[in-house]
């Protein structure tokens, strides 16, 4: 493996740095200031479904970002528990009426138990097989999608109700639907904040940075990885669940190999290996698709230019960068 | 009797697909051998092989066979370009990076045909003539055109072993992929090799191209469909041998034609499933070094 992994090298460091709150260094705990007043005063000023649409694909991406930034691995089949949530929350929501509370859990089940065997086949090899194999695995899951009687086939699962929160808040309205979603994102945001700062997670970075040392340390490094894995995959459920009920429709696009594409592009355009990252990379890339939406086919051929282009000469993304150029952690 | 001649047939259909397989699994095997980048764009060259095979016939009015020399000739100088200004800087980086950013090229260029051509496919007939190989037995059908693919298929693949095991060029190159330092250092220009051998993969893929554009319909997705099943290939297969590639390509196409037979719902499935019991069984898989 060739210097540093995937995570460019000088863009982490340890967490020698004080932590003043949950774990969170200074500007990390200014910068989660910054993001509670913009969710809590956006929704007044921008449509609450764009912003629904950004902390949906940011939680997907964070989940993502648990696994290449913090364990070093490169799924790249991740659609597969973001569409089976999708699915399943609103397949259970439309035709068993379950209350959306439920529903995006169960989306989290799912996208969990999913992970469990993938990752149990796809951790048997390390690097580049490692993102060819769950790359296939998903094309497996896509093909069930696509002939499977409850996904609807091309037409996907569609109207699916948004139903009533805690049987109070009726979340028909976008606005009620944003604070759950919000709180869904942030309840996500700080699990995963919660896990890298764990003892699980540094043994995570540990295996990351040099997995023979952490397995003769004594760590099975294997069960660590797949934890993480199912993690992973548990909350690209939850943000797939809740994505099928924000816009009350379960397609075969979110099964699709695209949307693994799509949530890799979100991590490396925000910054692989920072929590803030995927939020960000989120928010570029659906700015993006809603500004260049009436161009088509233009949309892909930008996205692949920008893949082009950090790769290249971008890879810390723009958190990453941001916290180079401030000499902090973000 | 009837019934089994008609599952033969859809055996031997399978076993065309494992042609494609085989010539895109090789060319893959060839480029990360020497390069150590996965390909994706692998599927978009293949697709490009088909296009531009079009493009040649309906702009040009150049036919089949040029096609199938020239077709491969121009898309692997499009490797060449790509290989010099957008692979070679990733040499000293993680591989995972040569994945992305293939995958961002497969991105670009599929969405500049789907711009251009649309996403509905275009027919591109085989020059007349191939009847002549259609192999008929009561009601037992191959088309002459797929006999002449599986014929091709099979000896493009044997030629390209026989240049990697037999000749002095395929000697550099596998001293280039054990040792390259060291092959530098007697005298031969292991990067020009490097771009060359990048060139040839893709030569390899649009070469398979040129010669899916009449059995499939010519369209700008017919890569990313084909490029995946293929990855499953080569992870069954292990990317340690070339022969190995090569085989497993002709008997995942044979698989799929007798899952097509037995239980045609999981035909397409069925490769992703041999992929996860020969990572059960033997994780470096059928033909690799672990």
């Amino acid at each position: 493996m060739a210097e540093g992994g995937i995570i460019a090298s000088g863009a982490i460091r340890s967490d020698t740095q004080g932590t003043v709150l949950w774990g969170f260094t200074r500007p990390q705990a200014l910068a989660f200031g910054l993001l509670l007043a913009f969710m809590l005063v956006s929704p007044f000023f921008l449509y609450p479904v764009f912003l629904m649409k950004v902390l949906c694909f940011a939680l997907f991406a964070s989940a993502f970002n648990l696994l290449i930034g913090y364990v070093g691995l490169l799924s790249f089949g991740h659609a597969a528990y973001f569409g089976m949530g999708a699915y399943v929350s609103g397949y259970a929501a439309k035709a068993w009426g379950v209350p959306p509370e439920f529903c995006i859990i169960l989306g989290g089940l799912v996208g969990a138990a999913l992970g469990l065997p993938f990752g149990w086949l796809a951790i048997r090899r390390a690097g580049i097989y490692f993102a060819m194999i769950t790359l296939a695995l998903a094309q497996m899951v896509y093909f069930f999608c696509l002939q499977a009687p409850f996904t609807g086939g091309e037409d996907g699962i569609q109207a699916i109700p948004r139903g009533v929160l805690f049987g109070v808040f009726d979340l028909s309205a976008d606005i009620a639907m944003y604070w759950l979603v919000a709180a869904v994102f942030l309840a996500g945001f700080l699990l995963i904040h919660r896990i890298v700062h764990s003892p699980f997670g540094q043994v995570m970075k540990a295996i990351r940075d040099n997995e023979p040392r952490a397995t003769s340390l004594g760590y099975r490094t294997d069960d660590y990885k797949l934890m993480a894995f199912v993690l992973s995959a548990g909350l690209a459920g939850v943000a797939g669940g809740t994505k099928a009920l924000v816009f009350n429709i379960a397609t075969l696009t979110d099964v699709h190999w695209s949307m693994s594409g799509e949530v890799v592009l979100m991590s490396l355009v925000g910054g692989l290996g920072t929590i803030f990252g995927p939020l960000a990379g989120a928010a570029v890339i659906i700015t993006m698709q809603n500004y260049l939406a009436e161009y088509g086919s233009w949309v892909t051929v930008i996205q692949g230019i920008i893949f082009v282009a950090c790769v290249l000469a971008f890879r810390r993304g723009v958190v990453g960068e941001i916290a180079k150029a401030l000499k902090v952690k973000l | 009797m009837e019934d089994l001649l008609f599952d033969l047939q859809l055996v031997a259909l399978g076993i065309t697909n494992g042609a494609f397989y085989a010539l895109l699994s090789l060319g893959l095997a060839v480029i990360f051998g020497m390069l150590n980048v996965i390909n994706f764009a692998h599927g978009a060259q293949f697709m490009m092989g088909a296009f531009v095979a079009w493009m040649l016939l309906n702009w040009l009015g150049i036919g089949y066979w040029p096609s199938l020399i020239l077709s491969p000739l121009i898309v692997g100088l499009i490797g060449v370009v790509m290989e010099r200004l957008l692979i070679r800087p990733l040499y000293k980086l993680d591989h995972l990076y040569g994945l992305l950013l293939t995958f961002g090229c497969a991105l670009v260029i599929e969405g500049l045909f789907r711009n251009y051509f649309g996403a509905s496919g275009l027919r591109y007939s085989p020059p007349p003539g191939f009847d002549a190989l259609d192999l008929e037995y009561g009601d037992f059908f191959m088309p002459g055109y797929r006999v002449w693919v599986l014929l091709a298929g099979t000896a493009i693949c044997v030629a390209t072993w026989l240049v990697i095991e037999k000749t002095k060029i395929g000697a550099y190159l596998r001293a280039a992929v054990e040792r390259p330092q060291l092959v530098q250092a007697f005298g031969i220009n292991v990067p020009l090799m490097m771009t060359l051998t990048y060139a040839a993969g893709v030569a390899l893929a649009a070469l398979a191209g040129v010669l899916a554009a009449p059995v499939y319909s010519v369209h700008p997705g017919m890569g990313a469909n084909f490029i995946i099943t293929v990855f499953a290939v080569v992870v069954i297969g292990g990317m340690g041998s070339i022969l190995g590639s090569i085989v497993t390509g002709f008997l995942l196409g044979f698989v799929q034609g007798v899952t097509d037979v037995v239980y045609s719902e999981a035909s397409q499935t069925v490769v992703f499933v041999i992929m996860a019991i020969v990572l059960l069984t033997r994780p470096a898989g059928l033909f690799g070094r672990a």
